[in-house]
C-alpha cells in the first residue's frame, strides 16, 4: 500500500510538472495581460452588429503575442456574428506564427515586424507561384517606459537620455542629464536598476529599433528580438518585467502600456523636441502610426515609422503589428472565411482598441489596407 | 533444520527440460522490448542533438564553448556556453551546499528520532512538496523570496563582501542573482534527497544499531557509526537525483534570475544564466537556427548530466564493499 502512495504522489508530481511545463512553453514570451484580455469593452460588443461574414470555413492562424488580446476579441465577436465559421489564433510569437505561414500550415500570420525579402521570396512556394506574402498593418501600439520612484510624479525622459539608462551610461537617478529634463523633480541620488526582457521579444526589437532610429551614437548596437546591451537586470515577458518595476524602488523598465495601467505604473513622457513632452497613450500612438511611411512594394503596405519625429503628441515608442497573408494564391478554402475576417477587423474591429492599450490604424493607411483586402484572392 | 518450509511448497520441477508457457514467451517479449526501446529512445536523442548541434556550432562566429553573449538569431550568429555552464554549475553547486545537510537532517529526524505521530505526517509533508510544480516555486521565488532576500544579501555584502564571492557589485539591487537561484532550487530538491535518504536510513540492519547501543552508543553515536556509513552509498546516490534536478531545472530558474551575458565571480549579483533557462528564454521566438543553437547547448547540458551520472555510479561502485549496501 505504501509503495502504491507513493508512486502515485511521484506519479502526480511527474503529471503536473508536465502540464505545467508545456503551458508555460506555450505562454512563453507571451505579451499577453489579464487584465485587459477580458472581452467586455462595450465598442467591440457594438461593433459585432455590422460584422459582414465571408463564407463558412475554418481558419487556422499564428503569431505575433503582441495582438493576441486584440484578435481575441475579433474572433469571438466574428464567430458569434458568423457561425459556421471556426477561427483559431495561436500567440506562439511572431518568429514562429512566420514559420508556421511559410509552411503552408496557417490562413495568416500575426507578427511584430514585416517580412524580411528572403522571407517574401519563400512565400513564393505558399502563395501558389502567382502570388507572394504581403504585410498588412492591423493594430499598433505604445511601449511604455514604466519607473518606480517614490516622490518623483511625471518624469520626463528623452531619446539619449533613455538609451543611456538603459546602457549603464547613467546610474544615479540625480544625473545632471535627468536632472536637466526634470527642473522641479526632487531626483534621489538611488541607483537606477534597468529592466529588460529575458527572453526574445517583439517587444524588446521595438524599443530598441526607437533607441537606434532616435538616440543615434547613445545606442551602439544593431537590435533584435534578444536583448544586447550589457548591464541592467532581466525578467521573463512583460509581466515580470512590470512586476519587477512594481516591486523594486528605483527601477525603470518597458511593457505595453496594458501592463503600466493594470499594475497602476507610472510611465515616462517622452521629450521629442515637441512642444511638450509626449505621455504614453493610445490615441498618441496612433498619432505617430499616422506620420507612418508606407514602404512596402506593391500591396505590401509595411510601414517605417519615423522614430526622430518631433510632432505634437505623436509618442515615439510605438510599435505595428501585420497580419501575412498571400495577395494571390491564397488556398480556396480558406480565401473566403479569410477575406471576411480580416476585412471586419481592418474595418469595424479597429473601434474598441484603444480602450485595451491598442492603438487603431489611421484612416489613410487603414483605407490602403480594406483594399487591399477586398483584391486578395 | 533438513527441510525448509520452501522445500516442501515448490512444485515439483522436472529435471533437464524446461516448460515455457505462451505467458512467458509474451513477458519475455515485452520486457526485453522495453529495454531495446530505452536504448533506441536513448541513441535516438543523442543523434537528434548532436546533427543539430553540428549545423549550428559550425556557423557560430563566436567561439562556442568561450563565447558570453546568446545571438543565435542575429547574422551574423555569435553564442557560446561558457555563461550558462558556469552558471548552471554554479547554482546547483549552492543549491547541493544548502540542501544536502537540511535534507539528511530531516531524513534523520523522521528516521531515527521523530515519534511516529509526527514522523508519518512530517514524511507526508515532504512529499507533498515534491509535488509543488516548478513554476509555482519561481512565482514564489520572484514575487515573495527575491523582495526577502535584499536583507540576507545586504548583510552577507556588508560581513562577507571580503571573499569577494559575496561582493555585491552594485548594493541595493534585487536579489535576482544565481545565489537566490541556489535557495531556491535548495527548497525544490530537499523532498528528493530527503525521500530517498530517509528509505536508505530505514534499511540500516537493526542488528547494527542494537549492537552499538549494546556498546554504551549514544543516540548520535548510533547514527554517526552504524547509520551513516551504511547509508552512504545511497546518500550519494539521492544527492546525485536532486543535482540531475537542480541542473536541469528551468522555469522556477527563467522566473526568477535576471540573466545577462556576465560571468561573474559575486553570486549576489544580477547576472548569468543557465542552460535549461536559456532555452526556456529564446525558445519561443527563436528561428529556425536559433534553435539548433540552443539545441547544442541542450547537447552540453546532456554530457554535463551524463557526466554527474557516471561520476554518481563510480562513487556508489567504490562505496559498495564497505558500506553493505550491495546485499
Amino acid at each position: 500500500m505504501k509503495l502504491q502512495r507513493k508512486s502515485g504522489l511521484r506519479a502526480l508530481a511527474v503529471g503536473a510538472a508536465a502540464v505545467s511545463g508545456a503551458l508555460v512553453l506555450t505562454a512563453c514570451g507571451s505579451d499577453n495581460n489579464s487584465g485587459s484580455s477580458s472581452p467586455s469593452t462595450g465598442a467591440s460588443n457594438a461593433a459585432a452588429g455590422s460584422i459582414k461574414c465571408g463564407s463558412k470555413g475554418n481558419l487556422l492562424a499564428s503569431g505575433s503575442t503582441a495582438q493576441q488580446n486584440a484578435v481575441n476579441v475579433w474572433v469571438k465577436n466574428y464567430m458569434q456574428a458568423c457561425p459556421g465559421t471556426q477561427i483559431n489564433y495561436k500567440g506562439t510569437g511572431s518568429g514562429a506564427g512566420v514559420t508556421e505561414f511559410l509552411q503552408g500550415s496557417t490562413a495568416f500570420a500575426g507578427s511584430d515586424s514585416a517580412l524580411k525579402p528572403d522571407q517574401i521570396a519563400q512565400s513564393k512556394k505558399v502563395c501558389g507561384g502567382t502570388g507572394q506574402a504581403i504585410d498588412l498593418p492591423m493594430v499598433g501600439g505604445p511601449i511604455a517606459v514604466g519607473y518606480n520612484l517614490p516622490g518623483v510624479s511625471n518624469l520626463v525622459l528623452d531619446a539619449p537620455t533613455l538609451a543611456k539608462i538603459f546602457n549603464g551610461k547613467i546610474v544615479k537617478w540625480n544625473d545632471p542629464a535627468i536632472a536637466k529634463l526634470n527642473p522641479s523633480a526632487k531626483l534621489p541620488s538611488t541607483a537606477i536598476q534597468a529592466f529588460h526582457r529575458s527572453d526574445e521579444s517583439g517587444t524588446t526589437d521595438n524599443f530598441t529599433k526607437y533607441l537606434i532610429g532616435a538616440a543615434g551614437s547613445e545606442w551602439p548596437y544593431s537590435g533584435g528580438k534578444a536583448w544586447q546591451a550589457k548591464g541592467g537586470q532581466s525578467a521573463q515577458g512583460s509581466s515580470g518585467v512590470a512586476a519587477q518595476v512594481k516591486q523594486t524602488a528605483g527601477s525603470i523598465g518597458y511593457f505595453e502600456l496594458s501592463y503600466a495601467t493594470a499594475g497602476s505604473i507610472p510611465t515616462v513622457a517622452v521629450d521629442t523636441g515637441a512642444s511638450q513632452p509626449v505621455q504614453a497613450s493610445s490615441d498618441n500612438a496612433s498619432k505617430m502610426i499616422a506620420d507612418a511611411k508606407v514602404v512596402g512594394t506593391g500591396d505590401d503596405l509595411s510601414l517605417k515609422l519615423d522614430y526622430a519625429t518631433k510632432a505634437d503628441g505623436a509618442y515615439p515608442i510605438t510599435l505595428v503589428t501585420y497580419e501575412i497573408v498571400c495577395d494571390k494564391g491564397n488556398k480556396s478554402a480558406t480565401l473566403g472565411a479569410t477575406k471576411g475576417f480580416l476585412s471586419y477587423i481592418a474595418g469595424s474591429g479597429q473601434q474598441g482598441l484603444s480602450g485595451q492599450g491598442y492603438a487603431p490604424i489611421p484612416a489613410e493607411i487603414n483605407a490602403k489596407v480594406r483594399s487591399t483586402i477586398d483584391a486578395l484572392s | 533444520m533438513d527441510t525448509t518450509p520452501t522445500d516442501s511448497l515448490a512444485p515439483p520441477a522436472p529435471a533437464g527440460k524446461t516448460v515455457t508457457r505462451a505467458g512467458d514467451r509474451v513477458f519475455l517479449g515485452l520486457s526485453r522490448g522495453s529495454g531495446i526501446l530505452l536504448l533506441v529512445i536513448m541513441a535516438a536523442i543523442a543523434v537528434f542533438l548532436t546533427v543539430r548541434t553540428i549545423s549550428a556550432v559550425s556557423q557560430d562566429h563566436g567561439n562556442f564553448l568561450t563565447t558570453f553573449e546568446w545571438n543565435a538569431d542575429n547574422t551574423p550568429p555569435v553564442f557560446g556556453i561558457a555563461v550558462l555552464a558556469y552558471g548552471t554549475v554554479v547554482s546547483s553547486v549552492i543549491a547541493m551546499v544548502i540542501a544536502l545537510p537540511v535534507s539528511i537532517g530531516i531524513a534523520l529526524f523522521i528516521s531515527h528520532y521523530a515519534p511516529r505521530r509526527v514522523a508519518s505526517p512530517l514524511a507526508y509533508v515532504v512529499d507533498l512538496l515534491a509535488a509543488v510544480p516548478s513554476i509555482v516555486y519561481g512565482l514564489w521565488g520572484a514575487l515573495y523570496l527575491v523582495p526577502h532576500m535584499q536583507g540576507l544579501t545586504a548583510w552577507l555584502d556588508q560581513y562577507l563582501g571580503w571573499t569577494v564571492v559575496f561582493k555585491q557589485s552594485a548594493p541595493g539591487t534585487a536579489a535576482r542573482s544565481l545565489f537566490t537561484v541556489g535557495i531556491l532550487l535548495a527548497i525544490m530538491i530537499i523532498p528528493i534527497i530527503t525521500n530517498v535518504s530517509r528509505e536508505v536510513f530505514r534499511q540500516v540492519p537493526r542488528a547494527h544499531e542494537e549492537a552499538a547501543l549494546a556498546l554504551g552508543a549514544t543516540r548520535w553515536e548510533v547514527v554517526r557509526m552504524s547509520v551513516l556509513p551504511f547509508a552512504r552509498s545511497g546518500i550519494v546516490s539521492a544527492s546525485m537525483l536532486g543535482l540531475g534536478r537542480a541542473l536541469g531545472e528551468t522555469m522556477a530558474v527563467a522566473t526568477v534570475l535576471s540573466s545577462s551575458p556576465v560571468l561573474t565571480a559575486h553570486i549576489l549579483d544580477p547576472a548569468g544564466g543557465t542552460f535549461a533557462q536559456n532555452i526556456a528564454s529564446h525558445f519561443g521566438e527563436a528561428t529556425d537556427f536559433g534553435r539548433d543553437a540552443l539545441i547544442a547547448s541542450g547537447l552540453v547540458l546532456f554530457v554535463i548530466t551524463l557526466l554527474v551520472n557516471g561520476a554518481a555510479r563510480m562513487i556508489i561502485a567504490r562505496r559498495k564493499e564497505y558500506s553493505g549496501a550491495a546485499a
